[in-house]
């Protein structure tokens, strides 16, 4: 194990940590927040000191870093993100239960948008940005950002792809073009242009430059840390629109966008996940519509109305943000199951959404085909394709695993919150909402509460399964493995 | 640049490996995917599964953008219709083709309307003219040569009864009579860029920048003795030792070359008229000893088999030929240089040093450097530059300078006039000056030794 070289990565993206915290440490001084502000300098001094003693510490780190340094570097990265960006909450005050603070930072890098808090208005505004911007670092993966930065050159740089496969959702990760860093590069720079834009379309509607700012890093990172107590549903139809398009724009595939830029619109519109994710949300808004509709009349005053809420909410769930405009536990029970369906379904592989992703549910679909004709007929050799290309084995053995570790971990963390004493519905889908990165669940921790009532030991284990679900299960499964501690 | 490389074998990942490096984007094409997968886990570089020589694989590879691909899988044809297809689809690309079989080589240089190949390299071909290079001039491990030949960074074993052992740097001008540098020593494996108190030991492998002109007196004044190599015997009749016997054959050197395989003999001794064949296994030492092994003047182990080749040079080593030549073809490594092995002879490494040195060239930066050698085992580099206008700190005093601290400049050539620098030297424009550092690849310019 190469404990000094991800030492070394472990103090860059704490320094990293510190770094962006400057901004909310502006904000909390302009604004003339004096705990905020003593909270965000005494955090950026405790991490940098910590960052100085690991780089102390890790000099002189040996050249071998495989797959299993990738893995751990990436969980424990994630685990030192989400502690010391909670040390701000805790230091102001505002959070003085560090618990509850974790909770809320490894929500917010994990984009899940979980929150402990019952005010939400009553943050300061430097907190507030802090907490939102967490989305958008945790979105895209702090590690594709450390890659983006790096300097170049340095021998054998291969090993990065272990971190980028351990940070990047979905069954197949692979580079947009030869080099790494290049790669991380037009990642974020798409991913920054296309927030810029959200941030212009929501300053047109009227919004202050600060709520437009927390708002679209909640919608990029596909977070769903809302800025006010209701979420998005004070703001005007045109905001909720607005959030509803982006969502679902940074639910794609960010590949799909590289492919457009180079002019490969074909390549775009026959992918096989693209065209499954866009026809689950309107298969899913045209239903809710319909169910909304006829089984709960009146409850919204125009067609216009109840498609906006349709829309936004199929959106939120899918992407996994988690923002609402209307408290969706009030609908029929066939609405509510829709959307419990998108919970698990996710968004797309290699977007900065969450979920099981519908790359995987495509390659589990096909291998459940697949398996079904060879019972049928014993003697068939079939090779599953996506795009037209051959999936390798590989692949889809790793998706099948990934689903039954997903099974497992739903159902292990289910247990284990369930000794609070909520209802199934409640801690089934705080599981759900949790892992899926989602953030409000059903019934007592539905879109109007809050995982507030939780004891501590829930809070942990939720917090546990948020990273399980950003990192995408195998990083966090690698720390709990006897023999990745081993000596090689 | 855009680099494609099809064929993940030795020579493509070395290429991969040292390209990437260098800053170029490279795309690996491979018909195998684990072997593609474990290059893109270790380099830099993208992957792309397919056959190389089809069109589909190319364009998604990114032919239209790149603007060489080198062609180095195993199949000669796959590499030539690899380089033809490529050229079709894109006519401003650069292309490079290994081509290993004689029967070709001789069409594609004929027919250059037809095969569009920028360069074509043959490693077996290159690894025998490089052996022969070496017993031309015996007494060195390694010989490569800067400025058109006038300099020259040879490698020495310090033996035990060495007249340089337990020798300080600063001592060694007194011995050996001419101004020689050591740029760099390997020690246990590892480089080390010595000072002037630096101790010379038993084991230690030496690289040493000279004029050319001066490497006899060198060699005389160690007390190795220069004869000149009279009879050779090669074992294993590879590719390479066919190449190298027919060298050797037009030298009128005497060769005798081995192997266990009847029918191949039959073959070699028709190709080779001036040879003497002889069916035996090589690997066997009393057929050694029975062909005369002590009375050669130097013995190449060039069989198909890195570990035979180590064993019969250690056995060779122990009998005392004065001149022992591995073939390693999987590439040197720590173990083969703690070794008793003679000069190590790679063959994938020097073809790829050529393809590297290509690129450089297609660059064609001012200021870049002409040639590249990788010395000490790959840990130093030795590049050459030639000084044009845009170089800084022409006519300035070396010891006013402030260079990289890994980086050392080991000779300054001044039209035919070579010497070795010291704090009063300077180098002006039209100069040759050979520099040498232990990073890789971090030297593109001149202007890259200045810190």
């Amino acid at each position: 194990m190469n404990f000094k070289m991800m030492g070394r990565f472990i103090a860059q993206i704490i320094t990293i940590e510190a770094v962006f915290m400057l901004p909310a440490l502006g904000i909390s001084l302009f604004g003339g927040e004096e705990n905020a502000a003593i909270g965000f300098g005494y955090s950026i001094a405790i991490i940098l000191l910590l960052a100085a003693v690991l780089y102390a510490l890790c000099r002189k780190a040996g050249q071998i870093f495989g797959a299993r340094e990738g893995l751990v570097c990436v969980a424990l990265g994630w685990v030192c993100l989400s502690i010391l960006g909670s040390l701000p909450f805790v230091i102001s005050g505002e959070i003085p239960d560090f618990v509850d603070a974790l909770f809320e930072t490894t929500s917010g890098f994990t984009t899940t948008g979980a929150s402990i808090l019952r005010d939400v208005e009553a943050l300061p505004d430097g907190l507030l940005y802090w907490r939102s911007f967490s989305h958008w670092l945790g979105g895209m993966g702090v590690l594709v950002f450390l890659l983006a930065i790096a300097p170049a050159g340095g021998d054998e740089k291969g090993f990065t792809m272990h971190l980028l496969r351990a940070e990047s959702p979905g069954p197949e990760v692979g580079k947009l073009v030869p080099k790494m860093r290049q790669t991380a590069l037009i990642l974020y720079v798409i991913y920054v242009v296309l927030t810029i834009l959200n941030v212009i379309f929501l300053l047109c509607g009227g919004m202050s430059f600060l709520e437009a700012l927390c708002t679209a890093f909640g919608t990029a990172g596909t977070g769903g840390f809302g800025i006010k107590n209701d979420s998005i549903a004070s703001y005007s139809p045109y905001i909720q629109w607005v959030t509803t398009v982006f969502m679902f724009i940074f639910g794609i595939n960010f590949s799909c966008f590289y492919l457009l830029l180079m002019r490969r619109f074909r390549a775009v519109f026959r992918d096989e996940e693209l065209r499954l994710y866009i026809g689950l949300a309107v298969g899913c808004v045209v239903l809710i519509t319909l169910n909304i509709l006829h089984g709960m009349d009146g409850a919204y005053e125009t067609l216009e109305e109840t498609v906006r809420h349709a829309a936004f909410q199929v959106s939120s769930i899918m992407t996994t943000t988690g923002f609402c405009t209307t408290d969706f536990d009030l609908w029929p029970a066939f609405s509510k199951g829709l959307l419990m369906m998108l919970m698990v379904v996710g968004a797309c592989a290699g977007s900065t959404g969450g979920g099981m992703k519908c790359a995987r549910v495509l390659l589990l679909f096909k291998n459940l085909r697949r398996n079904i004709r060879q019972v049928l007929n014993p003697r068939t050799v079939q090779v599953i394709r996506n795009n037209g290309k051959v999936v390798d084995e590989k692949v889809i053995a790793n998706t099948t695993a990934y689903l039954a570790a997903y099974v497992v971990i739903i159902v292990v963390s289910y247990l284990a919150i369930s000794l609070d004493g909520f209802s199934i519905g409640t801690n089934l889908s705080a599981v759900l909402a949790c892992f899926n990165n989602i953030g409000p669940g059903m019934e007592a921790v539905g879109p109007t509460c809050n995982f507030a009532d939780y004891s501590v030991w829930s809070k942990l284990v939720l917090s546990l399964c948020m990273l399980a679900g950003r990192l995408e299960i195998f990083p966090i499964l690698a720390l709990f493995s006897r023999s990745t501690w081993k000596r090689r | 640049m855009n680099i494609i490389v099809a064929g993940a074998g030795k020579t493509g990942l070395t290429l991969a490996r040292q390209l990437a490096t260098e800053g170029h984007n490279i795309t690996l094409i491979d018909t195998d995917n684990r072997v593609l997968e474990s290059a893109v886990e270790r380099y830099d570089t993208m992957a792309m599964c397919g056959n190389a020589a089809s069109k589909a694989v190319l364009m998604q590879a990114g032919v239209e953008e790149a603007e060489l691909v080198i062609a180095a899988t195993d199949a000669d044809e796959v590499n030539l219709l690899c380089c033809m297809t490529a050229h079709g689809i894109n006519p401003k690309l650069h292309t490079i083709a290994r081509i290993r079989s004689p029967q070709y080589a001789d069409q594609v240089m004929t027919m250059p309307e037809v095969f569009p190949l920028s360069l074509t390299v043959n490693p077996e071909k290159r690894a025998a003219v490089e052996i022969e290079r070496l017993l031309k001039f015996p007494g060195f491990l390694q010989r490569d040569t800067f400025a058109k030949g006038q300099v020259a960074i040879v490698e020495l074993r310090i033996d035990p009864e060495s007249k340089l052992c337990n020798v300080s740097l600063r001592d060694m001008g007194s011995i050996i009579k001419c101004r020689v540098l050591v740029c760099a020593v390997l020690r246990g494996g590892t480089a080390v860029a010595p000072s002037g108190n630096f101790v010379l030991q038993s084991g230690d492998r030496i690289f040493v920048t000279a004029p050319t002109a001066d490497l006899a007196t060198l060699l005389r004044s160690l007390g190795i003795i220069t004869r000149r190599v009279r009879k050779v015997l090669i074992c294993g009749g590879g590719r390479v030792s066919y190449y190298l016997a027919k060298l050797l054959e037009s030298d009128k050197i005497e060769v005798k070359l081995l192997d266990k395989d009847h029918n191949r003999c039959v073959e070699l001794a028709e190709l080779l008229p001036d040879t003497t064949v002889v069916y035996g296994d090589c690997s066997i030492q009393h057929i050694l000893d029975d062909q005369g092994l002590q009375t050669v003047d130097a013995m190449c182990s060039l069989t198909g088999m890195d570990d035979t080749n180590m064993l019969i040079s250690m056995y060779a080593q122990s009998t005392g030929v004065s001149q022992v030549i591995t073939k390693l073809s999987r590439g040197k490594n720590a173990l083969a240089g703690s070794l008793d092995l003679g000069s190590v002879i790679c063959p994938k490494e020097l073809c790829s040093n050529d393809i590297v040195r290509y690129v450089r060239a297609m660059q064609n930066q001012t200021g870049a450097a002409i040639s590249v050698h990788s010395i000490a085992d790959g840990q130093a580099e030795a590049v050459e530059f030639l000084v044009d206008s845009s170089a800084k700190y022409r006519d300035t005093p070396l010891k006013q300078l402030k260079l990289k601290n890994n980086v050392l400049i080991a000779s300054i050539t001044h039209g035919t006039q070579t010497h070795i620098p010291n704090g009063e030297s300077m180098f002006t424009e039209g100069d040759t000056v050979v520099v040498v550092t232990s990073g890789r690849g971090i030297l593109k310019q001149i202007n890259d030794i200045f810190a």
